[in-house]
């Protein structure tokens, strides 16, 4: 790999959370947890997992939007894991950020041309050169720019993902931390965004850091991917690696449970039984063994190691890409009373 | 096609909503039946008129919408018309309803046992106590743990896809004949979803319930439907069975969706959008309303409009060039 354009190591984000009214008793919520990968330039990560896996903040880690607990980051060479806030303001024009929901996250009193320049005009810039840049994203990203100058009620639901993607794209990022960028949105919008979006990686060499919990969009747009579970990435693999042979078992899993747009593939369901643990007290050992179809003894007891079974493959797990039950063979017992 | 009589039958639906300027039509000519025991997939994206379609069906349309022609025929009683009190009835008994977001459905100031024997202490005559063994018998039947325990909780103390499995036991409690399920599972976690369609599915096959599910998730409805209903801009514009549907879709809109959703079973390099965005009812197209977005329109599209008509193997579509469309298919494979 080439010098790693952002590189995370072991980053940790607990969260204090108030157990009674006094704040008596105090617990820590475990969100993020010993999570380490390297992005090369040009490359898009997914990040994968259900919810409360801590993916969401993992991102706002990387945005350095939340102060880590351990670990660290560093972007293009320099570790900003204690930058202060004045020192990121710089960095700021090199990571980006897409949110899901393009209704809340403009402002409906700016127009188009304020919310797409405003980072240029906290970075300085003239009027006369935020309105140039702010037309030319506005092409890129498939906007009319003579509708600067309209709010953004104006616009479609997908038009408006447009205009946050026209926004992050302004101050020419290195990286943008897409979060459920596509989410809210219907899918023949969807397909346009994603379709988007690999436009202008291929035209400006863009890092995507693009956290989902839809699978089929992650497999859309990763060069390789992360499964996070209870804040831990329990498999880090390129994304033909991780379709066509998990090795973890909540990675076969949560890719069995896929409801395929095909009826050939009814899926072969891996039986996945409970719900992901609560992170304020998760369980010792491995954080999956509580719903795991091949857990043992040991695996309640110790935290397996993420180690690297192949060359850029990752895995953290006991007994990796051992056969796991169909959910067939286990249907008899599970039948209704 | 069996002869059977279907459970529901809507037919000709026309639902319009007043607001202070227009009498928008949200709903046009919708028509669809569901039989005893069978699973149809109400499919279709946002402002599209499923959900309204839905309400309609239950009686629980806003003060402001009005049924404006069209028949809702339910097990031989015809719905449009009928009396609040005589459509409460019919909901505590003979359909449920279960929702995308089990929260806003459920009362935050009641146990969940209490919410499940509602029922059937108002439509049953069941005393309390009995209420209460059966809601526990119902949470432990939609695969609740430890239900004799969790019947006393509230709602606030449950997880997402545990309340909707409470949802689903409040809809059992009466046997329904018919379940409508709107989204139910959108807002939960893949692991979670596939349980619960899983429950949904056996309780079907145990209780022969026919089920409406309505959802804008093609990969729902593959894995669940028996036959399905495409709806865009408030009309029915393809109907079919599962396999009609998904192998060789009639109208151009279904074509293009299908093909729109990125699979987790093969990478896709370029994922066929469908150009502009969904219309609303303030602007519904003049001739067929998917032709601004369609790639094969043509002068007949932009000025006629298009009645949803039968085509061979019993499906129907609203496209006017399905039949050489499907065709063209065969005369392909």
């Amino acid at each position: 790999m080439t010098m790693a354009l952002l590189e995370v190591q072991d980053l940790t984000k607990e969260f204090v959370v108030e157990r009674s009214l006094l704040g008596a008793q105090r617990a820590t919520l475990r969100a993020v947890h010993n999570v380490s990968f390297k992005m090369a330039p040009g490359e898009t990560l997914g990040i994968v997992g259900e919810s409360g896996c801590g993916k969401t903040t993992l991102g706002r880690l990387i945005l350095r939007l939340l102060d880590p607990t351990g670990g660290s980051i560093r972007f293009d060479g320099q570790d900003i894991t204690h930058l202060s806030l004045r020192q990121m303001r710089g960095l700021r024009q090199d990571i980006q950020v897409v949110f899901q929901d393009p209704y809340s996250s403009l402002n409906p009193r700016l127009t188009v041309r304020a919310i797409i320049g405003e980072p240029l005009s906290n970075f300085g810039f003239s009027t006369a050169e935020i309105t140039r840049r702010v037309g030319e994203v506005m092409e890129v990203v498939g906007l009319q720019p003579d509708t600067m100058d309209r709010n953004p009620h104006a616009f479609s639901g997908g038009q408006r993902q447009r205009i946050g993607i026209a926004r992050a794209l302004a101050l020419r990022p290195k990286l943008i931390v897409c979060d459920e960028a596509v989410s809210a949105l219907d899918v023949s919008i969807q397909a346009q965004i994603l379709n988007l979006l690999a436009d202008i990686q291929q035209e400006f060499g863009l890092t995507l850091l693009f956290i989902s919990h839809n699978l089929g969009v992650i497999r859309h747009v990763s060069h390789r991917i992360a499964v996070m579970y209870l804040g831990e990435i329990v498999e880090l693999a390129t994304e033909r690696d991780l379709f066509e042979n998990p090795l973890h078992p909540y990675t076969r899993a949560l890719i069995s449970a896929v409801p395929e747009a095909d009826i050939h593939e009814r899926t072969e369901r891996v039986p996945l039984d409970g719900e992901i643990p609560s992170p304020v007290n998760p369980p010792p050992g491995c954080p999956f063994h509580t719903r795991c179809p091949i857990a043992r003894p040991r695996c309640g007891s110790d935290l397996p190691d993420y180690r690297e079974w192949s060359p850029r493959r990752m895995v953290r797990c006991h007994f990796p890409g051992e056969a796991l039950p169909t959910f067939a063979e286990t249907a008899t017992e599970r039948a209704l009373p | 096609m069996s002869v059977r009589e279907p459970l529901l039958q809507v037919d000709g639906l026309t639902v319009e909503f007043a607001t202070l300027r227009h009498r928008l039509k949200v709903l046009e000519d919708v028509s669809l039946t569901v039989h005893p025991g069978e699973i149809v997939g109400l499919v279709g994206e946002s402002g599209s008129g499923k959900s309204v379609t839905a309400m309609s069906v239950m009686g629980l349309l806003p003060d402001i919408a009005g049924v404006a022609s069209g028949s809702i025929g339910f097990d031989g009683t015809e719905l449009t018309g009928l009396s609040r009190k005589a459509m409460r009835e019919m909901r505590g008994r003979d359909m449920a309803m279960i929702f995308q977001e089990p929260m806003t459905s459920l009362n935050p100031v009641h146990t969940v046992s209490f919410q499940i024997g509602e029922v059937l202490v108002e439509h049953f005559g069941a005393s309390p106590a009995q209420a209460h063994a059966k809601a526990v018998e119902l949470m432990a039947a939609v695969g609740i743990p430890d239900a004799a325990r969790r019947a006393l909780d509230y709602p606030h103390q449950l997880s997402g896809g545990m309340r909707q499995r409470v949802m689903i036991a409040m809809a059992m409690a009466c046997q329904p004949k018919l379940l409508l399920a709107d989204e139910p599972t959108t807002a939960l976690d893949v692991t979670i979803q596939a349980q619960i369609l899983d429950l949904m599915r056996s309780l079907r096959d145990q209780f022969n319930m026919a089920i409406l599910m309505i959802t804008h998730d093609l990969g729902v409805i593959a894995q669940m439907a028996e036959r399905v209903v495409v709806m865009y801009a408030g009309q029915v514009v393809e109907e079919g069975t599962a396999a009609q549907i998904f192998d060789r879709p009639a109208h151009p809109y279904t074509r293009l969706l299908i093909r729109s959703i990125p699979s987790a079973r093969h990478k896709s390099a370029r994922l066929d959008a469908i150009p502009g965005s969904t219309p609303s009812a303030h602007a519904f197209p003049q001739g067929c309303r998917f032709h601004p977005r369609c790639p094969e329109a043509v002068d007949r599209c932009r000025t006629e409009t298009q009645a949803l008509h039968g085509l061979p193997e019993g499906r129907s579509s609203r496209c006017w060039r399905s039949l050489e469309a499907l065709q063209d298919t065969v005369a392909a494979s």
